[in-house]
Protein backbone atom coordinates (compact mmCIF):
# COMPACT_ATOMS: atom_id res chain seq x y z
CA UNK A 1 0.00 0.00 0.00
CA UNK A 2 1.46 3.25 -1.08
CA UNK A 3 0.54 6.24 0.79
CA UNK A 4 1.84 9.38 1.39
CA UNK A 5 1.37 11.28 4.57
CA UNK A 6 -0.77 14.44 4.62
CA UNK A 7 1.55 15.66 7.26
CA UNK A 8 5.12 14.69 8.18
CA UNK A 9 7.00 16.10 11.36
CA UNK A 10 10.39 15.70 11.86
CA UNK A 11 12.59 16.42 14.99
CA UNK A 12 10.55 19.16 16.43
CA UNK A 13 12.12 20.66 19.08
CA UNK A 14 10.54 23.91 21.36
CA UNK A 15 12.61 25.06 24.50
CA UNK A 16 12.46 28.07 26.42
CA UNK A 17 15.25 29.78 27.62
CA UNK A 18 18.92 29.70 25.99
CA UNK A 19 20.42 26.54 27.52
CA UNK A 20 23.71 26.09 29.05
CA UNK A 21 26.75 23.77 29.02
CA UNK A 22 25.01 20.98 30.99
CA UNK A 23 21.61 20.79 28.54
CA UNK A 24 22.46 22.22 25.06
CA UNK A 25 22.87 18.32 23.86
CA UNK A 26 20.16 16.17 23.61
CA UNK A 27 21.86 12.73 23.95
CA UNK A 28 23.69 14.02 27.58
CA UNK A 29 21.39 16.53 29.05
CA UNK A 30 20.08 15.60 32.38
CA UNK A 31 16.87 17.08 33.21
CA UNK A 32 14.39 17.17 35.91
CA UNK A 33 11.44 16.51 33.75
CA UNK A 34 11.71 18.61 30.88
CA UNK A 35 13.44 21.34 32.93
CA UNK A 36 17.75 22.18 33.22
CA UNK A 37 18.03 23.09 36.61
CA UNK A 38 21.30 25.05 35.99
CA UNK A 39 20.12 27.35 33.57
CA UNK A 40 16.26 26.87 33.85
CA UNK A 41 15.51 26.03 30.77
CA UNK A 42 12.46 24.46 29.55
CA UNK A 43 12.39 21.80 27.17
CA UNK A 44 8.86 21.77 25.76
CA UNK A 45 9.28 19.52 22.88
CA UNK A 46 12.14 17.32 22.15
CA UNK A 47 12.55 15.48 19.30
CA UNK A 48 9.46 15.29 18.17
CA UNK A 49 8.60 13.42 14.94
CA UNK A 50 5.55 11.81 13.24
CA UNK A 51 3.23 11.32 9.85
CA UNK A 52 -0.54 12.00 9.51
CA UNK A 53 -2.26 10.26 6.91
CA UNK A 54 -5.02 11.10 4.45
CA UNK A 55 -8.23 11.07 6.83
CA UNK A 56 -7.13 9.69 10.01
CA UNK A 57 -7.34 10.87 13.25
CA UNK A 58 -3.99 10.81 15.20
CA UNK A 59 -4.44 11.16 18.77
CA UNK A 60 -1.62 12.79 21.34
CA UNK A 61 -1.74 11.56 24.99
CA UNK A 62 0.25 12.72 27.83
CA UNK A 63 -0.32 14.65 31.38
CA UNK A 64 -0.52 18.28 31.85
CA UNK A 65 2.74 20.11 30.86
CA UNK A 66 3.93 17.11 28.59
CA UNK A 67 4.44 19.34 25.61
CA UNK A 68 1.21 18.25 23.64
CA UNK A 69 -0.22 21.90 23.44
CA UNK A 70 3.29 23.34 22.48
CA UNK A 71 3.39 20.77 20.10
CA UNK A 72 0.17 22.08 18.38
CA UNK A 73 1.08 25.90 19.14
CA UNK A 74 4.45 25.52 16.94
CA UNK A 75 2.24 22.92 13.91
CA UNK A 76 0.28 25.61 14.01
CA UNK A 77 2.68 28.55 13.66
CA UNK A 78 1.53 30.35 16.85
CA UNK A 79 4.45 29.89 18.60
CA UNK A 80 8.45 29.51 16.80
CA UNK A 81 10.08 26.28 16.30
CA UNK A 82 13.25 26.16 18.20
CA UNK A 83 14.16 23.83 15.47
CA UNK A 84 12.52 20.84 12.90
CA UNK A 85 11.03 20.12 9.95
CA UNK A 86 7.16 19.71 8.99
CA UNK A 87 6.29 19.08 5.30
CA UNK A 88 2.84 19.16 3.87
CA UNK A 89 2.13 17.40 1.20
CA UNK A 90 -0.09 19.35 -1.52
CA UNK A 91 1.20 20.86 -4.80
CA UNK A 92 1.89 24.43 -3.57
CA UNK A 93 4.16 23.00 -0.56
CA UNK A 94 5.49 19.62 -1.44
CA UNK A 95 9.15 19.12 0.08
CA UNK A 96 9.43 22.60 1.73
CA UNK A 97 9.88 22.99 5.34
CA UNK A 98 6.78 24.92 6.01
CA UNK A 99 8.71 25.90 9.50
CA UNK A 100 11.42 27.85 7.56
CA UNK A 101 8.62 29.77 5.20
CA UNK A 102 8.19 33.29 5.20
CA UNK A 103 5.50 35.41 7.91
CA UNK A 104 3.45 35.61 4.66
CA UNK A 105 3.43 32.24 3.49
CA UNK A 106 2.69 30.98 6.88
CA UNK A 107 -0.27 33.01 7.25
CA UNK A 108 -1.39 31.52 4.12
CA UNK A 109 -1.16 27.74 5.04
CA UNK A 110 -3.27 28.78 8.31
CA UNK A 111 -5.82 29.81 5.90
CA UNK A 112 -5.78 27.41 3.80
CA UNK A 113 -4.75 24.16 4.79
CA UNK A 114 -5.11 24.23 8.24
CA UNK A 115 -7.85 24.87 10.82
CA UNK A 116 -7.07 24.90 14.69
CA UNK A 117 -9.82 24.16 17.54
CA UNK A 118 -8.12 25.37 20.50
CA UNK A 119 -9.17 24.19 24.36
CA UNK A 120 -10.68 27.79 25.37
CA UNK A 121 -12.57 29.28 22.96
CA UNK A 122 -11.81 32.59 23.47
CA UNK A 123 -8.37 31.81 21.57
CA UNK A 124 -9.95 30.56 18.58
CA UNK A 125 -13.33 33.49 18.71
CA UNK A 126 -13.62 36.99 18.68
CA UNK A 127 -16.06 36.76 21.37
CA UNK A 128 -17.05 40.72 20.40
CA UNK A 129 -18.21 39.53 17.06
CA UNK A 130 -21.24 37.41 15.88
CA UNK A 131 -21.34 33.43 15.19
CA UNK A 132 -21.64 34.49 11.63
CA UNK A 133 -18.73 37.08 11.28
CA UNK A 134 -16.73 35.01 13.21
CA UNK A 135 -17.06 32.60 10.10
CA UNK A 136 -17.09 35.59 7.65
CA UNK A 137 -13.75 36.61 8.87
CA UNK A 138 -11.60 33.09 8.18
CA UNK A 139 -13.68 33.15 5.18
CA UNK A 140 -12.42 36.20 3.86
CA UNK A 141 -9.18 35.30 5.47
CA UNK A 142 -9.11 32.21 2.89
CA UNK A 143 -9.98 34.60 -0.32
CA UNK A 144 -13.47 34.84 -0.27
CA UNK A 145 -15.27 37.90 -1.14
CA UNK A 146 -18.75 37.18 -2.37
CA UNK A 147 -20.71 38.35 1.00
CA UNK A 148 -24.03 36.12 0.25
CA UNK A 149 -22.31 33.33 -0.71
CA UNK A 150 -20.10 33.76 2.53
CA UNK A 151 -23.41 33.82 4.27
CA UNK A 152 -25.17 31.00 2.98
CA UNK A 153 -21.39 29.01 4.00
CA UNK A 154 -21.77 30.26 7.34
CA UNK A 155 -25.29 29.09 7.81
CA UNK A 156 -24.46 25.83 6.30
CA UNK A 157 -22.02 25.52 8.80
CA UNK A 158 -23.44 26.54 11.82
CA UNK A 159 -26.53 24.16 11.11
CA UNK A 160 -23.87 21.22 10.62
CA UNK A 161 -22.24 22.05 14.05
CA UNK A 162 -26.18 22.38 15.72
CA UNK A 163 -26.13 25.82 16.63
CA UNK A 164 -29.33 27.40 15.66
CA UNK A 165 -29.61 29.70 13.10
CA UNK A 166 -31.75 32.15 15.05
CA UNK A 167 -28.74 32.71 17.10
CA UNK A 168 -26.68 33.23 14.18
CA UNK A 169 -25.67 36.75 14.76
CA UNK A 170 -25.69 36.30 18.30
CA UNK A 171 -21.97 36.76 19.88
CA UNK A 172 -20.37 33.80 20.64
CA UNK A 173 -19.82 35.38 24.47
CA UNK A 174 -23.30 34.54 25.12
CA UNK A 175 -23.36 30.92 24.57
CA UNK A 176 -21.96 28.16 26.85
CA UNK A 177 -18.81 26.40 26.98
CA UNK A 178 -20.24 23.73 24.45
CA UNK A 179 -21.97 25.98 21.76
CA UNK A 180 -18.63 27.93 22.23
CA UNK A 181 -16.71 25.10 20.96
CA UNK A 182 -19.25 24.36 18.13
CA UNK A 183 -18.87 27.92 16.65
CA UNK A 184 -15.17 27.36 16.74
CA UNK A 185 -15.43 23.89 15.31
CA UNK A 186 -17.68 25.43 12.08
CA UNK A 187 -14.75 28.17 12.05
CA UNK A 188 -12.37 25.86 11.68
CA UNK A 189 -13.90 23.91 8.91
CA UNK A 190 -15.14 26.78 6.98
CA UNK A 191 -11.79 27.30 4.86
CA UNK A 192 -12.52 23.47 3.77
CA UNK A 193 -9.31 22.59 5.63
CA UNK A 194 -7.54 19.49 4.85
CA UNK A 195 -5.67 19.52 8.26
CA UNK A 196 -7.59 19.97 11.33
CA UNK A 197 -6.04 20.60 14.70
CA UNK A 198 -8.12 19.86 17.84
CA UNK A 199 -6.90 20.60 21.41
CA UNK A 200 -8.38 19.38 24.21
CA UNK A 201 -11.80 20.27 22.58
CA UNK A 202 -13.72 18.26 25.31
CA UNK A 203 -12.18 19.20 28.17
CA UNK A 204 -14.61 21.27 30.64
CA UNK A 205 -17.64 20.10 29.07
CA UNK A 206 -20.64 17.91 30.72
CA UNK A 207 -20.72 14.67 29.12
CA UNK A 208 -24.17 15.31 27.25
CA UNK A 209 -22.50 17.78 25.42
CA UNK A 210 -19.13 16.14 24.49
CA UNK A 211 -21.19 13.33 23.15
CA UNK A 212 -22.29 15.87 20.65
CA UNK A 213 -18.67 17.50 19.75
CA UNK A 214 -17.00 13.46 19.52
CA UNK A 215 -20.15 12.56 17.28
CA UNK A 216 -19.45 15.70 15.19
CA UNK A 217 -15.51 15.07 15.05
CA UNK A 218 -16.28 11.20 13.88
CA UNK A 219 -19.14 12.95 10.61
CA UNK A 220 -16.11 15.80 9.77
CA UNK A 221 -13.58 12.48 9.65
CA UNK A 222 -16.06 10.44 7.54
CA UNK A 223 -17.85 12.39 5.21
CA UNK A 224 -15.11 15.19 4.88
CA UNK A 225 -12.46 13.18 5.02
CA UNK A 226 -10.21 15.67 7.15
CA UNK A 227 -6.90 14.16 8.64
CA UNK A 228 -6.84 15.44 12.57
CA UNK A 229 -4.57 15.79 15.03
CA UNK A 230 -6.69 15.09 18.30
CA UNK A 231 -4.70 16.45 21.73
CA UNK A 232 -6.14 15.35 24.51
CA UNK A 233 -5.53 13.58 28.19
CA UNK A 234 -8.92 11.98 27.96
CA UNK A 235 -7.99 8.31 27.11
CA UNK A 236 -11.66 7.75 26.59
CA UNK A 237 -12.25 10.40 24.17
CA UNK A 238 -8.91 9.15 22.55
CA UNK A 239 -10.13 5.57 22.59
CA UNK A 240 -13.19 7.11 20.66
CA UNK A 241 -11.69 9.13 18.11
CA UNK A 242 -8.46 8.13 17.10
CA UNK A 243 -6.63 5.70 14.43
CA UNK A 244 -3.32 5.86 15.90
CA UNK A 245 -2.08 7.21 19.02
CA UNK A 246 0.99 9.02 20.31
CA UNK A 247 2.06 9.41 24.15
CA UNK A 248 3.79 12.02 24.89
CA UNK A 249 6.22 12.45 28.05
CA UNK A 250 8.27 15.29 29.11
CA UNK A 251 8.41 16.76 25.59
CA UNK A 252 9.15 13.25 24.25
CA UNK A 253 7.25 10.04 22.25
CA UNK A 254 7.52 7.77 24.19
CA UNK A 255 5.55 5.45 22.50
CA UNK A 256 3.06 5.09 19.65
CA UNK A 257 0.77 2.35 17.86
CA UNK A 258 -2.98 1.83 17.09
CA UNK A 259 -4.51 3.30 19.82
CA UNK A 260 -6.45 0.28 21.35
CA UNK A 261 -2.98 -1.22 20.94
CA UNK A 262 -1.27 1.03 23.19
CA UNK A 263 -4.12 1.30 25.49
CA UNK A 264 -4.44 -2.69 26.09
CA UNK A 265 -0.75 -3.67 25.70
CA UNK A 266 1.13 -0.19 26.66
CA UNK A 267 4.96 -0.97 26.52
CA UNK A 268 6.73 1.49 27.77
CA UNK A 269 6.46 2.32 32.30
CA UNK A 270 4.42 5.67 31.68
CA UNK A 271 2.22 4.42 29.32
CA UNK A 272 1.04 1.54 31.68
CA UNK A 273 0.80 4.07 34.66
CA UNK A 274 -1.56 6.18 32.25
CA UNK A 275 -3.79 3.45 31.46
CA UNK A 276 -4.09 1.45 34.75
CA UNK A 277 -5.14 5.22 35.76
CA UNK A 278 -8.09 4.89 33.43
CA UNK A 279 -11.43 4.92 34.94
CA UNK B 1 -1.64 -20.94 0.94
CA UNK B 2 -3.93 -21.00 3.92
CA UNK B 3 -5.40 -18.16 4.82
CA UNK B 4 -4.29 -17.59 8.28
CA UNK B 5 -1.10 -19.61 9.29
CA UNK B 6 0.41 -18.87 12.50
CA UNK B 7 3.64 -19.83 12.96
CA UNK B 8 5.65 -20.53 16.20
CA UNK B 9 4.12 -17.84 18.16
CA UNK B 10 4.99 -16.07 21.09
CA UNK B 11 3.45 -12.86 22.86
CA UNK B 12 4.80 -11.89 26.60
CA UNK B 13 3.58 -8.50 29.03
CA UNK B 14 6.15 -6.80 30.78
CA UNK B 15 4.54 -5.33 33.91
CA UNK B 16 6.67 -2.84 34.96
CA UNK B 17 5.84 -1.57 37.86
CA UNK B 18 6.45 -5.31 39.14
CA UNK B 19 9.65 -5.59 37.12
CA UNK B 20 8.24 -8.64 35.44
CA UNK B 21 7.75 -10.11 32.22
CA UNK B 22 5.04 -12.92 31.90
CA UNK B 23 5.05 -15.29 28.89
CA UNK B 24 0.95 -15.49 28.18
CA UNK B 25 1.48 -17.98 25.12
CA UNK B 26 4.31 -19.81 23.40
CA UNK B 27 4.73 -21.97 20.27
CA UNK B 28 1.13 -21.29 18.83
CA UNK B 29 0.78 -23.08 15.51
CA UNK B 30 -2.42 -23.03 13.75
CA UNK B 31 -3.22 -22.87 10.12
CA UNK B 32 -6.72 -21.84 9.14
CA UNK B 33 -8.10 -22.50 5.35
CA UNK B 34 -10.25 -20.17 3.80
CA UNK B 35 -13.74 -21.03 4.55
CA UNK B 36 -13.02 -22.63 7.80
CA UNK B 37 -13.99 -22.32 11.31
CA UNK B 38 -11.88 -22.86 14.35
CA UNK B 39 -12.55 -23.00 17.36
CA UNK B 40 -9.86 -22.43 20.35
CA UNK B 41 -11.41 -23.63 24.16
CA UNK B 42 -9.21 -23.46 27.11
CA UNK B 43 -9.55 -22.29 30.78
CA UNK B 44 -9.78 -19.03 31.87
CA UNK B 45 -6.19 -17.25 31.45
CA UNK B 46 -4.78 -20.11 28.92
CA UNK B 47 -4.20 -17.34 26.19
CA UNK B 48 -7.14 -17.84 24.13
CA UNK B 49 -7.55 -14.21 23.68
CA UNK B 50 -4.37 -13.28 23.51
CA UNK B 51 -4.19 -15.23 20.25
CA UNK B 52 -6.63 -13.54 18.85
CA UNK B 53 -6.32 -10.14 19.78
CA UNK B 54 -2.35 -10.35 18.54
CA UNK B 55 -3.72 -11.62 15.26
CA UNK B 56 -5.81 -7.99 15.32
CA UNK B 57 -2.69 -6.01 16.62
CA UNK B 58 -4.22 -4.94 19.88
CA UNK B 59 -1.19 -6.86 20.96
CA UNK B 60 1.94 -6.16 19.71
CA UNK B 61 3.33 -9.50 18.75
CA UNK B 62 6.48 -10.46 19.91
CA UNK B 63 7.73 -14.17 17.89
CA UNK B 64 6.39 -15.54 15.52
CA UNK B 65 4.75 -15.07 12.54
CA UNK B 66 1.31 -14.85 11.69
CA UNK B 67 0.77 -15.48 7.63
CA UNK B 68 -2.68 -13.99 6.26
CA UNK B 69 -3.55 -13.99 3.25
CA UNK B 70 -4.68 -10.73 2.28
CA UNK B 71 -6.93 -9.84 -0.64
CA UNK B 72 -5.28 -6.58 -1.03
CA UNK B 73 -1.72 -7.19 -0.06
CA UNK B 74 -1.54 -10.67 -0.57
CA UNK B 75 0.51 -12.79 1.61
CA UNK B 76 1.61 -10.93 4.23
CA UNK B 77 2.82 -11.15 8.37
CA UNK B 78 0.25 -9.43 10.53
CA UNK B 79 3.24 -9.57 13.27
CA UNK B 80 5.18 -7.04 10.61
CA UNK B 81 2.70 -4.99 8.79
CA UNK B 82 2.69 -0.91 9.43
CA UNK B 83 -0.16 0.46 11.48
CA UNK B 84 -1.79 2.04 8.59
CA UNK B 85 -1.96 -1.53 6.70
CA UNK B 86 -3.43 -3.15 9.67
CA UNK B 87 -5.87 -0.33 10.29
CA UNK B 88 -6.62 -0.97 5.97
CA UNK B 89 -7.51 -4.71 6.71
CA UNK B 90 -9.59 -4.13 9.61
CA UNK B 91 -11.36 -2.47 7.94
CA UNK B 92 -12.26 -4.29 4.75
CA UNK B 93 -10.83 -7.71 5.20
CA UNK B 94 -10.43 -8.89 9.33
CA UNK B 95 -13.39 -8.42 11.88
CA UNK B 96 -13.18 -8.51 15.30
CA UNK B 97 -16.16 -9.31 17.58
CA UNK B 98 -15.55 -8.40 21.23
CA UNK B 99 -17.97 -9.74 24.01
CA UNK B 100 -17.92 -6.02 25.36
CA UNK B 101 -19.78 -3.31 23.58
CA UNK B 102 -17.61 0.08 22.75
CA UNK B 103 -18.69 2.78 20.74
CA UNK B 104 -19.54 5.95 20.79
CA UNK B 105 -21.91 7.21 23.26
CA UNK B 106 -25.49 8.49 21.93
CA UNK B 107 -25.19 6.87 19.18
CA UNK B 108 -28.39 5.09 17.67
CA UNK B 109 -28.10 0.93 17.21
CA UNK B 110 -29.15 1.78 13.97
CA UNK B 111 -26.68 4.81 13.11
CA UNK B 112 -23.60 2.54 14.56
CA UNK B 113 -24.34 -0.45 11.99
CA UNK B 114 -24.97 2.39 9.45
CA UNK B 115 -21.35 4.02 10.17
CA UNK B 116 -19.81 1.05 10.27
CA UNK B 117 -20.58 1.35 6.35
CA UNK B 118 -20.18 4.55 5.94
CA UNK B 119 -16.33 3.88 7.21
CA UNK B 120 -15.77 1.87 4.26
CA UNK B 121 -17.43 4.08 1.66
CA UNK B 122 -20.59 3.19 0.79
CA UNK B 123 -23.29 5.64 -0.18
CA UNK B 124 -25.34 6.91 2.60
CA UNK B 125 -28.82 5.19 0.60
CA UNK B 126 -26.88 1.75 0.56
CA UNK B 127 -25.72 1.90 4.23
CA UNK B 128 -28.71 2.35 5.62
CA UNK B 129 -30.63 -0.61 3.54
CA UNK B 130 -28.01 -3.06 4.53
CA UNK B 131 -27.91 -2.09 8.11
CA UNK B 132 -31.45 -2.51 8.36
CA UNK B 133 -30.89 -6.04 6.40
CA UNK B 134 -27.97 -6.86 8.94
CA UNK B 135 -30.25 -5.62 11.81
CA UNK B 136 -33.16 -7.44 10.80
CA UNK B 137 -30.84 -10.54 10.05
CA UNK B 138 -29.75 -10.87 13.36
CA UNK B 139 -32.67 -10.41 14.89
CA UNK B 140 -33.08 -7.63 16.96
CA UNK B 141 -36.41 -6.06 17.65
CA UNK B 142 -37.23 -3.05 15.25
CA UNK B 143 -38.33 -1.09 18.36
CA UNK B 144 -34.85 -1.02 19.32
CA UNK B 145 -33.35 0.48 16.01
CA UNK B 146 -33.20 4.04 17.52
CA UNK B 147 -32.28 3.73 20.74
CA UNK B 148 -29.07 3.79 22.31
CA UNK B 149 -26.98 0.44 23.19
CA UNK B 150 -26.26 1.09 26.88
CA UNK B 151 -29.66 0.31 27.42
CA UNK B 152 -29.69 -3.45 25.93
CA UNK B 153 -29.21 -6.87 27.65
CA UNK B 154 -25.80 -8.89 27.30
CA UNK B 155 -27.65 -10.29 24.28
CA UNK B 156 -29.11 -7.52 22.10
CA UNK B 157 -25.26 -5.62 22.72
CA UNK B 158 -23.76 -8.74 21.61
CA UNK B 159 -25.51 -9.29 18.19
CA UNK B 160 -25.38 -5.65 17.66
CA UNK B 161 -21.64 -5.91 18.13
CA UNK B 162 -21.78 -9.21 15.37
CA UNK B 163 -24.12 -7.14 13.20
CA UNK B 164 -20.97 -3.82 13.46
CA UNK B 165 -18.91 -6.80 12.67
CA UNK B 166 -20.26 -8.90 9.63
CA UNK B 167 -22.04 -5.88 8.10
CA UNK B 168 -18.43 -5.11 6.70
CA UNK B 169 -18.30 -8.81 4.90
CA UNK B 170 -14.97 -9.38 6.37
CA UNK B 171 -13.07 -12.16 5.11
CA UNK B 172 -11.53 -13.37 8.47
CA UNK B 173 -13.95 -13.29 11.77
CA UNK B 174 -12.24 -13.50 15.15
CA UNK B 175 -15.13 -14.23 17.57
CA UNK B 176 -13.63 -13.28 21.16
CA UNK B 177 -16.09 -15.38 23.30
CA UNK B 178 -19.24 -14.48 21.10
CA UNK B 179 -21.52 -16.95 24.32
CA UNK B 180 -20.14 -15.96 27.24
CA UNK B 181 -22.49 -14.59 30.02
CA UNK B 182 -25.47 -15.28 27.15
CA UNK B 183 -28.37 -17.89 28.66
CA UNK B 184 -29.44 -20.78 26.76
CA UNK B 185 -31.81 -19.30 24.38
CA UNK B 186 -28.95 -16.61 23.26
CA UNK B 187 -26.83 -18.50 23.32
CA UNK B 188 -28.66 -20.78 20.55
CA UNK B 189 -29.56 -17.16 18.60
CA UNK B 190 -25.59 -16.70 18.05
CA UNK B 191 -24.84 -20.29 17.05
CA UNK B 192 -27.42 -19.81 14.19
CA UNK B 193 -26.11 -16.75 13.11
CA UNK B 194 -22.24 -18.59 13.12
CA UNK B 195 -23.74 -20.94 10.94
CA UNK B 196 -25.38 -18.46 8.63
CA UNK B 197 -21.54 -16.96 8.46
CA UNK B 198 -19.92 -20.08 7.81
CA UNK B 199 -22.94 -21.10 4.98
CA UNK B 200 -21.56 -17.48 3.20
CA UNK B 201 -17.87 -18.30 3.82
CA UNK B 202 -16.66 -16.40 5.98
CA UNK B 203 -13.88 -17.57 7.38
CA UNK B 204 -13.97 -18.04 11.46
CA UNK B 205 -12.04 -18.14 14.29
CA UNK B 206 -13.90 -18.24 17.59
CA UNK B 207 -13.01 -18.25 21.26
CA UNK B 208 -15.62 -20.61 23.64
CA UNK B 209 -15.76 -21.37 26.91
CA UNK B 210 -18.36 -23.87 26.28
CA UNK B 211 -17.29 -26.87 23.92
CA UNK B 212 -20.91 -28.33 23.78
CA UNK B 213 -21.88 -25.08 22.03
CA UNK B 214 -19.95 -25.55 19.12
CA UNK B 215 -20.21 -29.07 18.20
CA UNK B 216 -21.14 -29.64 14.63
CA UNK B 217 -20.35 -26.43 13.75
CA UNK B 218 -16.40 -26.34 13.64
CA UNK B 219 -13.85 -27.38 11.69
CA UNK B 220 -11.27 -28.00 14.12
CA UNK B 221 -11.09 -27.31 17.47
CA UNK B 222 -7.88 -26.32 19.34
CA UNK B 223 -7.49 -26.66 22.77
CA UNK B 224 -5.07 -24.61 24.78
CA UNK B 225 -3.74 -26.75 27.71
CA UNK B 226 -0.65 -27.05 28.49
CA UNK B 227 -0.08 -23.37 26.89
CA UNK B 228 0.20 -24.80 23.40
CA UNK B 229 -2.70 -25.91 20.89
CA UNK B 230 -3.28 -29.64 20.18
CA UNK B 231 -4.72 -29.83 16.71
CA UNK B 232 -7.75 -32.93 16.65
CA UNK B 233 -8.83 -33.09 13.23
CA UNK B 234 -11.93 -33.81 13.32
CA UNK B 235 -14.93 -32.08 16.18
CA UNK B 236 -14.74 -33.61 19.46
CA UNK B 237 -15.90 -33.76 22.49
CA UNK B 238 -14.38 -31.55 24.91
CA UNK B 239 -12.86 -33.88 27.63
CA UNK B 240 -11.51 -31.54 31.22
Amino acid sequence: MHEEPILQVRNLQKQFGTGCVECRQMETRKLVKNFCKSCGTVYACQNISFDLYPGEILGIVGESGSGKSTMMQCLYFDSEVSSGEAYINTPELVSNNVFEMSAQQKRSIRNHVYGMVYQNPVQGLKMNFSSVGNIAEKLIAAGNRNVGQMEETSKKLLENVHIPLHRMKEEPRNFSGGMQQRVQIAKALSNNPPILFLDEVTTGLDLSVQANVLDLIKVIQRDLGISMIVVSHDLAVIRMLADRTVVLLNGKIIEEGLTDQVLEDPQHEYTQQLVYSLL
Amino acid sequence: MAMLEIVDFGKRFTIHHLGKTMNAIQSINLSLEAGEFIGIVGKSGSGKSTILKSIYRTYLPDEGKIMYDSERFGEIDLAQVSERQMLYLRKYEIGYVSQFLSVMPRTTCRQLVTNALLEMGESEAVAFEEAEKALAHFELDPKLWDSYPNTFSGGEKLRLNIAMATVKKPRLLLLDEPTASLDQQSKIKVREIIEKLKNQGTTLVGIFHDIEFMDGLCDKVYDMQKRQLTTTKEVVSYES
